[in-house]
């Protein structure tokens, strides 16, 4: 199995490296195979070792290429999507006129960036994500507005640190383009909780931010994925992180 | 984190690592001096242009450039809000509008000191508060004694800033680099939501948080600003039209993507704040 071959592979680049018979000029090869090893672990490569169940179920975002990175945001917008169709459809009760037409926009914006992905993913698209919002009060202002800032504040670390690994010029700036919504949408949605909390870095730091360095939340795919995990049904595999 | 066992680690697998960041040791070991001393947070930064410049991937000299593009930026921005806050008589109507603008303020001097930094500028900084036009030869003559031609111009600043880091992000295209840029753009358009809430406030307009459409691009209503929003109307991304998309109007399409900036657009725009002399070439 893939998996196994690729597992194998950097066992032997692991004992090339303590031989010290590795290329002075390979290291940075080593340091990302090595990445992908801590990757196989990740994506739970002990079930197919069970020779049972040979092909995997759900999803699999393949960071090798730029179309597991794309695949990776299609399906963080896929969750985004779903979660502000559902506020948008019966908006809790308390939402002013002003927070009901926002949220109104935001469920478009989101879908936007949805179809956007699967448009241009096609064939290579996944397919679409079964979500769990069982943890979610949709009647309550508060807990709507708490789930949105995290799901925006998420999305926000979530492409900037996914960025680095886009290869393409054109998905970069892409990644740009869209980042900076998700961004404003955080920020309107953190003053609809409490005015003037709208880049409380201090608060993000479980994100990756840093105040005294003024700087956002961003994340790995792997800790993102495990942060959002409990919004997804849909078994996702992540390989060659 | 430390840089020093880095280069160490690499030392044992690549002996020409210090041949290739530095001809001569002993630039090493400055380099290391100064390695002590910029901040963790900078360190991503700092090894990024060391190693593009050791392994030669791209040009060297273009990640320094887009920092120190980036630096002008935040000079401007920071200076703005400090002299605002330092020496103005503009009358903040609530506390909050205060901090607000204070927060902002923090984060611009952060940017400021972590490219500095980077680029191991130890000195004074480049460009102080005597080097700016904040009226823009006039644009804006009470910027310092009107909250809200104040608030224009910051807005002006804000949404230039988000589109000018995403324009220089090709450059900076998988390189450590990038993220900390991308780290920095977030915040800006955190900014540039709030700012742009603020003005609908004081001025009582239908600004949204995020650049809605526009004929024109400008959906501020300001017409002297009209080069900060050129472009923003688009509703065309890498080929896809979004207006329809999954139910989408034009004006959701628009606000759905921002758009970037080049360099030289950006230059043109901070240049109506900068005096002659130390304006952006």
């Amino acid at each position: 199995m893939k998996n196994n071959e690729l597992e194998t592979k950097s066992e032997l680049q692991d004992e090339r490296l303590l031989n010290s018979t590795v290329g002075r000029r390979s290291f940075l090869q080593y340091a990302g195979a090595s990445a992908a090893a801590i990757a196989l672990v990740a994506a739970g490569c002990k079930k197919d070792r069970g020779y049972e169940n040979p092909t995997m179920d759900g999803a699999t975002l393949d960071f090798k290429t730029d179309i597991g990175v794309l695949n990776y945001a299609y399906a963080l917008e896929q969750l985004e999507a779903a979660f502000y169709i559902k506020v948008a459809s019966a908006p809790p009760s308390a939402f002013t006129a002003a927070q009901k037409a926002y949220f109104q926009d935001v469920q478009f914006h989101e879908i936007a960036h949805r179809e956007f992905f699967k448009k241009a993913l096609s064939t290579a698209a996944i397919g679409s994500l079964e979500v769990d919002f069982s943890s979610i009060d949709f009647t309550s202002a508060s807990g709507v507005l708490a789930a949105a800032q995290s799901f925006e504040d998420l999305g926000v670390a979530a492409y900037n640190g996914a960025g680095v690994r886009i290869t393409t010029t054109d998905y970069l700036v892409l990644a740009g383009k869209i980042v900076s919504v998700e961004a404003r949408h955080a920020a309107w949605v953190r003053d609809q909780i409490s005015n003037g909390t709208f880049a409380d870095l201090n608060s993000l730091t479980a994100l990756g931010a840093n105040n005294s360095a003024g700087l956002d939340g961003a994340l790995t795919p792997d800790k993102v994925l495990a942060i959002a995990g409990k919004y997804v049904k849909t078994k996702i595999n992540v390989i060659n992180l | 984190m430390n840089i020093l066992n880095i280069l160490d680690e690499i030392e044992k697998v690549d002996g020409e690592i210090y041949e290739r960041l530095s001809p001569r040791r002993s630039a090493m070991k400055d380099f290391f001096n100064v390695g002590k001393k910029i901040s963790m947070a900078a360190l991503p930064l700092a090894l990024g242009s060391m190693f593009q410049k050791a392994y030669g991937q791209t040009n060297p000299s273009t990640v320094n450039d887009v920092l120190n593009f980036a630096l002008a930026l935040e000079y401007l921005e920071y200076n703005y809000y400090n002299h605002a806050l330092t020496n103005s008589t503009i009358t903040f109507p609530t506390s909050a509008s205060n901090a607000a603008i204070t927060t902002i303020r923090a984060h611009e001097r952060a940017h400021v000191d972590l490219l500095k930094s980077a680029l191991q500028i130890t000195g004074a900084d480049g460009y102080v508060d005597a080097d700016f036009d904040f009226t823009a030869g006039g644009a804006f003559g009470d910027v310092f004694s009107n909250y809200q031609t104040f608030l224009k111009v910051a807005l002006a600043f804000e949404d230039t800033g988000v589109r000018a880091y995403k324009g220089q992000a090709p450059i900076l295209k998988g390189n450590a680099v990038l993220t900390t840029a991308l780290q920095i753009h977030s915040v800006e358009a955190r900014h540039a939501s709030h700012i742009r809430q603020m003005v609908a406030a004081s001025l009582g307009v239908a600004l949204k948080p995020w650049i809605s459409y526009a004929a024109n691009g400008n959906d501020t209503g300001i017409s002297a600003v009209d080069a900060v929003y050129a472009g923003e109307q688009n509703t065309v991304q890498a080929g896809i039209e979004i207006n329809g998309l999954g139910g989408a109007s034009q004006t959701q399409a628009a606000e759905s993507f921002d758009e970037f900036l080049t360099g030289a657009a950006v230059k043109t725009i901070a240049n109506q704040f900068i005096k002659t002399g130390k304006k952006l070439a």
